[in-house]
């Protein structure tokens, strides 16, 4: 590991202050963070501390509910009002990673975590997410991982994050805070980036800029299911996840929400795929067609060939669970 | 920089660069080596310890960033001649082969039953809202973190349900 200083921030404001220098990072749970400080593949000359920041708490609100930046991945899927109104963000962050490390990954660090690519970890092969220009060794290399929706000529890898998908199909915010005392509240979907001509750019957040928490909407009623595709039955990555929010009226579908991990640079929404189902009477013909708006695009890169039946497998089967109660037989 | 870290119930005044993990201060400043490390990127679950009472990978976090805190490695959890009940039950179902990651094991063990106790759910808890019960599948799913290079996996869940047991029984 390259040394750095440390800093540990006494408030949001010196914390925003000292990330006004450059070169440096903040540091919450680090579980992410030093694994690829200790590859070399992040090397922040400074390192500003903000574990110890009055950005933990869950609140519900009249807008819905308020997740602080710092709450831990355990707190927060263990959190009552989680588990009762809004069980898919439960069951996404129950399916990421072991015990030991949600109960130190915190909300913000989790949706702002790397991609889990080789190649981008492999400092010795070129990345254009790592090094912008020197090439993408994932494009005609071992691929197996990477992105089928919405990747670029320079970057074909995947977000892994389980709680971003979930929170993506949830419609959530994240709330930032800028050096000089600045505060923006940015939807999810408009937060990541697709790699395009800068894979090295994930996230709309400027330099310095500090995610304080994130915000969800007010549960809608119905069925919500996290079903995640890996290869072992824990403490993997996904290869296809799916986070549904259903709500049948009168034997149709009246609303749906779906995203889609492992298939992207971020979690993956499809207004096409939602509006085909809308107002519909579930059956295999309509998930079969809802596969075919998501996939339309779709493009494998050999090793991941295998994702783009997977994820319409993946969707049928969660659409027919959440459907199931009033499916005709 | 100076650390103050209280492992197992004493407290280590140590003077750290701001690089070492608390996996290496544990075990090369304090001199505890109980404590294990297998992968280093938090990937095998050998150098899991307590932090003021909840299970971390000591490889994946700074000393720095743990003053003031109370560390429990292997060695607080029992001594040779008083063994913690899950020290005890994985000597009684023969819980490993090498030995290396039983240090892991037992500490994450140890707090993993805690959050059973507290209700955490896990990914194979078939309700969010139910009791959590020691059963084989939960406590292989709540594991997961911890491996084992000699596959004593059958073992270890048979001394971690031992524990789980026992404890039911006095309580």
């Amino acid at each position: 590991m390259r040394a750095f200083d440390y800093i540990r921030a006494g408030s949001c404001t010196e914390a925003l202050a000292e990330a006004e220098v450059p070169g440096t990072a903040f540091i919450a749970g680090g579980t992410n963070l030093l694994d690829l400080m200790k590859h070399e593949v992040m090397a922040p000359a400074r390192l500003v501390d903000i574990s110890r920041l009055d950005l933990g708490g869950i609140t519900l609100t009249e807008a819905g509910l308020r997740i602080g930046a710092l709450v831990p991945n355990s707190d927060l899927a263990a959190d009552p009002l989680l588990r009762r109104h809004w069980p898919l963000l439960s069951r996404a962050l129950l399916a990421g990673a072991s015990g030991q490390l949600r109960n130190k990954a915190t909300t913000g660090g989790n949706l702002l975590q790397r991609t889990r690519c080789y190649y981008f970890y492999d400092t010795a092969m070129p990345c254009n997410k790592r090094e912008p220009g020197s090439g993408c060794a994932a494009i005609g290399g071992f691929n197996r991982i990477h992105a089928i929706l919405g990747a670029s000529d320079q970057c074909i890898a995947t977000h892994p994050s389980d709680m971003a998908v979930a929170l993506r199909a949830l419609s959530a915010e994240v709330e930032l805070l800028a050096p000089g005392g600045g505060r923006r509240q940015v939807p999810l979907a408009q937060f990541y980036r697709l790699p395009g001509d800068t894979p090295h750019l994930e996230t709309v957040l400027e330099p310095g800029e500090m995610v304080a928490a994130v915000l969800l909407p007010p549960a809608e009623g119905g069925r919500q299911i996290y079903r995640k595709v890996r290869d072992r039955a824990s403490y993997a990555f996904a290869l296809v996840s799916v986070a549904a929010c259903l709500r049948m009226e009168g034997g149709r579908i009246a609303a749906a929400a779906l995203a889609f991990g492992g298939l992207a640079h971020m979690p993956w929404r499809s207004a096409d795929v939602e509006g085909a189902l809308i107002g519909e009477v579930p059956s295999a013909a309509l998930f079969d067609r809802a596969g075919d708006l998501l996939l339309a695009e779709a493009k494998g890169h050999g090793d991941n060939d295998f994702k783009i039946p997977l994820a319409r497998r993946t969707l049928a089967a969660v659409l027919a669970e959440a459907c199931a109660e009033e499916m005709p037989a | 920089m100076h650390v103050t870290l209280t492992i197992n119930d004493t407290k280590h005044h140590l003077e750290l660069d701001p690089r070492v993990t608390l996996l290496d201060a544990i075990r090369s400043h304090a001199g505890l080596t109980g404590t294990k490390k297998g992968c280093d990127h938090g990937q095998c679950g050998a150098c899991t310890v307590m932090v003021n009472g909840r299970r971390i990978n000591s490889c994946l976090s700074l000393a720095v960033m743990h003053d003031g805190d109370a560390i429990t490695t292997i060695e607080g959890l029992g001594t040779p001649e008083a063994l913690s009940p899950l020290q005890a039950a994985f000597i009684e179902t023969d819980g490993f082969q090498c030995g290396y990651c039983t240090p892991g094991q037992i500490c994450s063990a140890t707090a993993m039953l805690e959050e059973i106790r507290a209700g955490w759910p896990s990914h194979v808890s078939e309700t969010l809202d139910g009791p959590a019960l020691p059963t084989e599948a939960e406590i292989a799913e709540r594991m997961s973190g911890n491996l084992c290079r000699c596959s004593a996996y059958p073992n270890i869940i048979a001394a971690i349900r031992l524990a789980a047991a026992e404890r039911e029984d006095a309580a």
